[in-house]
This record gives structure tokens, C-alpha cells and sequence, in this order.
């Protein structure tokens, strides 16, 4: 059958509905006289309502058609009955697939979703007024709070609805009851989907409306040329080198990944038991095995694991080099920090690490020093990129290795863990999801490491010589 | 790294308003200019100048659009499939449900994790938004906002704070305590201000910045103390309906999806437009970058989920089936960047193999669409946010 239908699939105001088209032609595929899903006559009361099928059709029709498993069946015809293009005709209200002798009937083309679109509210209102007229008042209460509604909101317009309601309601009664009966069926099934009651997930309730029509015709002005000449003067890198380096990230990465490999101990969601967090905590002592060989991966992820970094800084204690990492950390501070407090930072910033004669001076080449002077006198928020991309390169490219070459990195190497796996029995597990560890909560952890640094600050601020001779600590005798 | 990472950014006078800012380094027919973005904004938006005709402009952007394409395909010698043959195969993956997490009373529209790999913030349509500590199931902290369809959530570095916001067209920070009889709302901080309703907010890598995008069309930075806008990013032609921060060494990145089909790579510093990707054929629900910051993977109402290589400059994958037809709504990768984890609007949640391009795994039990997916911080369990109220953590 040939069902003409709104060709705007697109977007225009509707989210979320550009689906709409394949399951409209797959539907149709559905009802074929030949080779779609099997229908029967049933008898409900004393009429004989034609076309009807069961679940257990459907779902078996829908294998077959897409080669998929039942369950991925299952959930597409749950779909399919959620935008209301087969209703069932018991339940009504549940708009899923039950894959049993449940019945259900395809829903005519009449009410499908793209085609009476938006369901507007006044013919709700007219709905519900006739079925008013026909259940004598006993509307459901979902149906009775909408009614209500619709009463206070389009009351200068109610005669008019209820006089259209009266009138359908007597054509309706000059139809034959099997139609009649199918017709109400449908009716109440189309307006289920679009007006959902509590508790029915329906897939018409899509949400909100977009605010910008993305259909409307692009402006294309200057910007777009700009931006056109902008890439193409940008240089790209050939497609083979970029998806080796993929690969290789997912291959270096393997082992790390939980899902792949599986964590040792164990995976604290899976057993319940929080050892493997613990051990992988920024303030343990040795470290697993697994998150030294991160380390090694590269700079970046040595100094993203909170342990990592600080085996770097104790590296850079012993090599008498960490005025590079507390600058890069000062550098980092100043620039995702508060608007309010650059000028602050840029001065302790200035004196302490690039002043010439400053305590922690470091060692940048000339030009770079220079822009970032110049660049102080006005302080913004990215005045020390410059210094701090120079600084960076330089731990990456050359202490870093040096602290893979490093006694300190190789003891720890070493010494680091390699957990056991946990075997819990059956009654393990079952004590384990009781006693489950509330853990430290992030705010009080915050709190230490803003203690910590406070303290590392106040240790790496400069000896004043003047003030200890005055309280008599360099006391010789 | 990319060179992404260390774009090259000037900072001083604007050729135009000779103010000291963030310069963006342009070419107009091959001349290079430095404007600050606000001056560009007046240039692009000013008629046409003398000797051009839209008709001309049309014919310009088409030859330009033209070239760039064979720049491209020139550099394109290979595909994801043929290099991942080398990669070996996917074993058995066995996820399931570990934890449900109930107490929403209406659909959950947003969730983030907090970095202790554990708790997790989540907001609803009804206003409500909830902090959880997912591993125990409790909940620690609640707050009701002024506002229904939360449509944005997000949990500051620290841990002691959260972003949210929604039909409010404002982003609010609350902080946290360890307070029981703490009253959040009255501790409320309102940062962004746009004129249309907030798609997401991201904290970036601390407390004292946030990043929104908003239905208006536009993205902004915000500085939370003051509640003062740093930059903003104009360039969608419709609403943006995501966001993410790249997680490159320098994070000067973050892309965005909109529902012009668009995904945009954004300098935070300049505000420019860096990349565009719009070979979607519909709305993007959502934008997520690969570990490595290399790449990123984005999910569309076109049922599909693609990944682009940024430095590459093109598409490199398309992941879809024609059994699924309902639009994907959220994604994300797994520690690796071997598995993208996709939630769909037929309920459920499908499992992807990133370099072979085939779906390993689908993940059934939600029982409305699943509209927020994320994977956990250390990548030892995702968790969906679902329009049944409820959230699952899968492992």
C-alpha cells in the first residue's frame, strides 16, 4: 500500500524524530498482505475485531527480517509500540512488546506520529469531552486531571469543542459497532502515546522543543570564508599516521583498561571490596606494578596520577631541580584559577621564580624570559604560556627520561606491588556487599592536600637569614 | 601530542581596537591579520563590501570548500579498518548491572562522576539534583532547583563542589560540606547567564572555571568567583547540545556538537573556531574526545556514532547497524579508547569496538531511553542515567 506522508523528516522544531523514516518503511513492510506478520480475526464480547496479531508474531517476524537475537527484537518492537505504530488492544497503558499470545493491531496511518503532528491540545479537549459524553462522566483520573485542565485553559473556547464532541459522538453512533469499536481502540491508543499517563513510557514524550530552526537557510557571509581559508592553510597529517597512533595508544593501554583486562585485586564494583582503590591512592606508599608501567608510557600520564607526580617531585628534590615542576604547578594555578586572583599570582609568580637573583629562578632562553616580562606588566591569564610550554617540553624531553634512568624510579620498580587476585567465596561476597567502605569523602581529602601544600610552600620559601640571626637560632656558641 | 596542542598564540594589540587580547591569527584573501575575537565577530557580521555580491561570496565559500577537500583526500591513504587489523581481537565481555541507583522521581537527564572514581552527581527533570556515593548507593547530598528539565550537571575537580543548570538559562555552582544539616540552596552561586536554556557545563581543570553551552547557540567560559564571562564561542547556527574538554596536556581544546549536524573545535584561549566536522545527517546529541585527545567520537538522532581524527582532519569511522534506528544520545570511551560505550533511545546500551568498527556487546535493562552515559574516571565501570528515573552502573 502506497501511505503518503509528511516528507519533513528533518529536523524542523522536532527532536529526536529523524528515526521516523526507516521505522515507517519498515512498518509498512510489516503489514504486507503476503509476507508481513500473519494476522486472525478475534473475538472480543460480541464483535469481531479484524487484523489482530500477537507478540509472539511480531517478535518472530522481526527476527527473521533484521537477523537479529530476541532480545534485540524484543526491544525494537517495544519501540515500535512506544511511538504508537502498533497498539495493544488489552493493557493498554504498557507500551511494550510482550512476546506471548498478547494481541495487538497495527495502528492506521491516520494516527501515526509524523502525520497528525503536534497532537494539539484542542483536539485532546474534544477527545475527551466526547468520551465524557460516552463513559457518562467517568473519565480515568489521568483523564479526568487533563479534562480538568483543559476546561480552565481553553474555557472561552469550550462551547465550541463541546459542540464539535456532540456531534462526533452522534456520527459516531451511525457507524457499525465493529467499526466503531476499532475506531475507539485506535482513538485511545493514538492519544496514550501522545498524551501519556503516569507511569507509561511513551516515546512521543521527546522532551523539549529545539530553540533554533536548523532548517532555516545558513547565512554564509565573510565568517564562513575565513574560515574556509583558515583550514585550508592549516597543515593535516596524513591519514595513516594518525590511525597507527590509535592503534598504538589502544595497544600500550591494554592492560590498563578494566575492561579489558581485568583489575588486580579485583574490580571493587564487581566484589564489592575497595582494595583496589586503596592501593592505587595518591597517599600509599609503594605502589602497584601496573601503575608504575603507566608511568613509563609517557610524561603526561606520570604526572596525571596523583603518586606519579609525587615520585617526579621527590626525582626532582634529589637532582635539586624542582623549581620546574612548582613553577609549572604555579604557571597551571594562575591560569584555571579565579579572574581575581592573576595580579596576586603574578607577582609571587615573578618573584619567586623569574626575577633575575629570584630564589627558584629557572632556566629559560632569552627571548622567551623576555616576552614573559614584558607580558607581566599587564598580567593575564595566559601570559606565562610561553615559559610554561618551555618548561614543560623541557621535563618531558629530558628529566623525564633521566628519571626513568633514575635509582629512584628503578627501587621502585622494584618494590611495587602486584596484588593478588581475590577469590571470594559465595559468602565472602555476600559479607562484602554488606560491609561496603564508605571511603574518604573528597572534601575532607581536599582539605589535607590543601594543608599539604601549604606546608610545602611555607618549606620551600628562602632561608631569611637576617630573621633567624635575630631570634638567636644561628646562635654559634 | 598533536600540534593542536600547541597552537601558536598570539597575545597583544588587535589590529582593530588595538586592545591587549588574545589574538586570533587570520588570512582574508591571504593577508594575515590578527584580530581579538570581538572585533571578527563585527567583521563577519558587517555587509557585504564593495565588489561582492552574496551570489559572489556563495561562489567563493563553494571553491574554497572544494580545495579543501582534495587537500584532504590527498592525505587520506588508508582506512581505520585496514590498520586495525593489526590490533587483536576483542574477548568475551560480560557487563552487567552492578549497581541501581533509585531516588529520582522523574527522568534523569545528566550525571557526572566525581575524580574519587565513586560518587557520582545526577539531575532530573523535576528539579532535583542528587550526589551519591554510587559505590554504597547512598545519597549524600540533595538540592531542588527553581528550575525543572536540569538539563546539565557536573562535579568540580576538587570534589567540593557541583555545576548545574537547565531551563533557568543560568549555571549554578553549590558547594559542598560535610554539614548533615546542610542547606545547599542557600549557598547557591549563579556563574552563567545565557539567554536560552543551558545544554551542558563542564568544569575545567579546577574549580574556579566553567564551561556551558546553551540552546542560544553559543558556548562561554566563565569565571565562577566572580561570575564573569572570559570568552565566548559564537559559531553554531543552532542550539549546542554538548560539550567536552580535550584532555591533552595543555587543554587549550574542547569541541561541541549543536543541532546544526556540527561539531566544532574551539581554542579556549582566542574563542576561534579551530575544526568542523558536519558530515552527520542530523542533530548531535553528544561529543566525546578519545583518551588520547587526538580524536573524538560523537552520537546523533541519525542512529549513528561517528569518530573523527582531528589531526587527520576528516571522519575516520562510522559505527551503526540497520537493526538500530533510534537515535544514539550519549557516549563515551573506555580507558584505553579501545570500547565507545553508546546509550540509544530504544533503551539500550550498545558496545562498540573503536578500531574494528564492529558492535561487541548490547546491553539490555533500562526501561525508558538512556539519556547520559559515562565511564568512570579510573575505567573500572560506566554509569547510565535513564528517562525510568533510575541510574545503572555496569561493570
Amino acid at each position: 500500500m502506497t501511505i503518503r506522508t509528511l516528507r519533513d523528516y528533518g529536523q524542523h522544531y522536532r527532536p529526536r524524530m529523524a528515526c521516523l523514516k526507516n521505522v515507517e518503511v519498515f512498518v509498512v513492510e510489516m503489514q504486507d498482505p503476503k509476507s508481513g506478520v500473519k494476522g486472525a480475526d478475534q473475538k472480543l464480547n460480541v464483535t469481531i475485531i479484524p487484523h489482530v496479531i500477537n507478540g509472539q508474531d511480531i517478535l518472530a517476524w522481526i527476527v527473521t527480517k533484521m537477523k537479529v537475537t530476541t532480545e534485540e527484537a524484543q526491544a525494537f518492537g517495544t519501540m515500535l509500540v512506544a511511538y504508537g505504530y502498533i497498539y495493544p488492544l488489552q493493557n493498554h497503558r504498557k507500551l511494550v512488546l510482550v512476546p506471548d499470545s498478547t494481541l495487538y493491531r497495527f495502528q492506521t496511518p491516520y494516527f501515526w506520529p509524523v502525520q497528525k503532528w503536534p497532537a494539539e491540545d484542542i483536539d485532546y479537549a474534544i477527545y475527551l469531552a466526547r468520551r465524557n459524553i460516552r463513559k457518562k462522566g467517568m473519565l480515568e483520573p489521568y483523564e479526568q486531571q487533563h479534562y480538568d485542565n483543559l476546561h480552565k485553559w481553553m474555557n472561552p473556547k469550550w462551547d465550541f469543542i463541546v459542540m464539535q464532541a456532540t456531534e462526533q459522538y452522534k456520527a459516531n453512533k451511525e457507524r457499525k459497532k465493529p467499526d466503531r469499536v476499532v475506531l475507539d481502540c485506535q482513538e485511545r491508543a493514538y492519544w496514550i502515546v501522545h498524551r501519556p499517563p503516569r507511569r507509561t513510557h511513551s516515546a512521543m514524550d521527546y522532551g523539549l522543543d529545539r530553540l533554533i530552526d536548523p532548517n532555516a537557510e545558513e547565512v554564509t557571509g565573510e565568517y564562513c570564508n575565513i574560515f574556509l581559508t583558515q583550514a585550508l592553510m592549516r597543515s593535516a597529517v596524513k591519514s595513516s599516521m594518525s590511525l597507527t597512533a590509535f592503534v598504538k595508544f589502544v595497544t600500550t593501554h591494554h592492560n590498563h583498561d578494566p575492561f579489558l583486562t581485568t583489575p588486580v585485586p579485583s574490580n571493587p564494583w564487581i566484589t564489592d571490596s575497595d582494595e583496589f582503590w586503596q592501593l592505587n591512592s595518591r597517599s600509599v606508599d609503594i605502589p602497584t606494578k601496573l601503575s608504575v608501567e603507566r608511568w613509563v608510557l609517557s610524561f603526561w600520564e606520570l604526572i596525571s596520577d596523583p603518586r606519579g607526580r609525587v615520585d617526579f617531585k621527590l626525582f626532582l628534590k634529589k637532582e635539586h631541580s624542582a623549581e620546574n615542576m612548582a613553577f609549572y604547578e604555579a604557571a597551571e594555578e594562575m591560569r584555571w584559577g579565579a579572574a581575581s586572583a592573576i595580579p596576586e599570582k603574578s607577582q609571587f609568580i615573578f618573584n619567586t621564580f623569574l626575577k633575575p637573583g629570584a630564589p627558584r629562578w629557572i632556566n629559560i632562553d632569552g627571548r622567551t624570559m623576555g616576552l614573559t616580562v614584558k607580558g607581566l606588566v599587564v598580567p593575564h591569564r595566559y601570559v606565562l604560556d610561553a615559559a610554561q610550554t618551555h618548561i614543560f617540553l623541557l621535563m618531558k624531553k629530558d628529566t623525564f627520561y633521566r628519571y626513568l634512568k633514575s635509582p629512584v624510579h628503578k627501587d621502585m620498580q622494584k618494590r611495587a606491588l602486584v596484588p593478588a587476585p581475590h577469590v571470594f567465596t559465595d559468602a565472602q561476597l555476600e559479607a562484602n556487599v554488606r560491609n561496603r567502605n564508605p571511603g574518604v569523602s573528597p572534601i575532607l581529602q581536599w582539605q589535607q592536600e590543601e594543608e599539604e601544600k601549604a606546608a610545602a610552600a611555607v618549606a620551600a620559601r628562602p632561608i631569611d637569614v637576617k630573621a633567624m640571626v635575630a631570634t638567636n637560632k644561628l646562635d654559634r656558641k | 601530542m598533536c600540534d593542536q596542542t600547541f597552537l601558536a598564540i598570539t597575545f597583544g594589540p588587535c589590529d582593530s581596537c588595538s586592545e591587549n587580547r588574545p589574538l586570533m591569527n587570520l588570512y582574508i584573501k591571504t593577508e594575515p591579520i590578527n584580530y581579538c575575537s570581538l572585533c571578527m565577530e563585527i567583521m563577519a557580521c558587517q555587509g557585504l563590501a564593495s565588489g561582492e555580491t552574496l551570489k559572489s561570496l556563495k561562489a567563493e565559500s563553494e571553491t574554497l570548500r572544494k580545495k579543501l577537500e582534495e587537500e584532504r583526500k590527498k592525505l587520506h591513504d588508508v582506512e581505520l579498518e585496514k590498520v586495525a587489523e593489526k590490533a587483536e581481537a576483542l574477548g568475551e565481555l560480560n557487563m552487567k548491572t552492578r549497581r541501581t541507583l533509585k531516588g529520582h522521581g522523574n527522568k534523569v537527564l545528566c550525571m557526572d562522576w566525581c575524580k574519587d572514581k565513586r560518587r557520582i552527581v545526577s539531575s532530573s527533570q523535576d528539579g532535583k539534583v542528587i550526589v551519591w556515593d554510587a559505590f554504597t548507593t547512598n545519597k549524600e547530598h540533595a538540592v531542588t532547583m527553581p528550575t525543572t528539565w536540569v538539563m546539565a550537571c557536573a562535579y568540580a575537580p576538587s570534589g567540593c563542589a557541583i555545576a548545574c543548570g537547565g531551563l533557568d538559562n543560568k549555571c549554578s555552582v553549590y558547594p559542598l560540606s560535610l554539614d548533615k544539616d546542610e542547606n545547599l540552596a542557600a549557598k547557591k552561586k549563579s556563574v552563567a547567564m545565557h539567554t536560552n536554556y543551558l545544554s551542558g557545563c563542564t568544569f575545567t581543570n579546577s574549580d574556579m572555571q566553567i564551561l556551558t553551552s546553551s540552546g542560544d547557540g553559543t558556548s562561554a567560559l566563565w569565571d565562577v568567583e566572580s561570575g564573569q564571562l572570559l570568552q565566548s564561542f559564537h559559531g553554531h547556527s543552532a542550539d549546542v547540545l554538548t560539550l567536552d574538554l580535550a584532555p591533552s596536556e595543555t587543554g587549550n581544546t574542547f569541541v561541541s556538537g549543536g543541532s546544526d549536524k556540527k561539531a566544532n573545535v574551539w581554542d579556549l584561549r582566542s574563542g576561534q573556531n579551530v575544526q568542523s566536522f558536519d558530515t552527520h545527517d542530523s542533530d548531535i546529541n553528544c561529543v566525546k574526545y578519545y583518551p588520547s585527545g587526538d580524536a573524538f567520537a560523537s552520537a546523533s538522532d541519525d542512529s549513528t556514532c561517528r569518530l573523527f581524527d582531528l589531526r587527520a582532519d576528516r571522519e575516520v569511522s562510522i559505527y551503526s547497524k540497520d537493526s538500530i534506528m533510534f537515535g544514539a544520545a550519549s557516549v563515551d570511551f573506555s580507558l584505553s579508547g579501545r570500547l565507545l560505550f553508546a546509550g540509544y533511545n530504544d533503551y539500550t546500551i550498545n558496545v562498540w569496538d573503536v578500531l574494528k568498527g564492529t558492535r561487541v556487546a548490547i546491553l539490555f535493562g533500562h526501561e525508558n531511553r538512556v539519556s547520559s552515559l559515562r565511564v568512570s574516571p579510573d575505567g573500572t565501570a560506566f554509569c547510565s542515567g535513564s528517562w525510568d528515573n533510575t541510574l545503572r552502573i555496569w561493570a
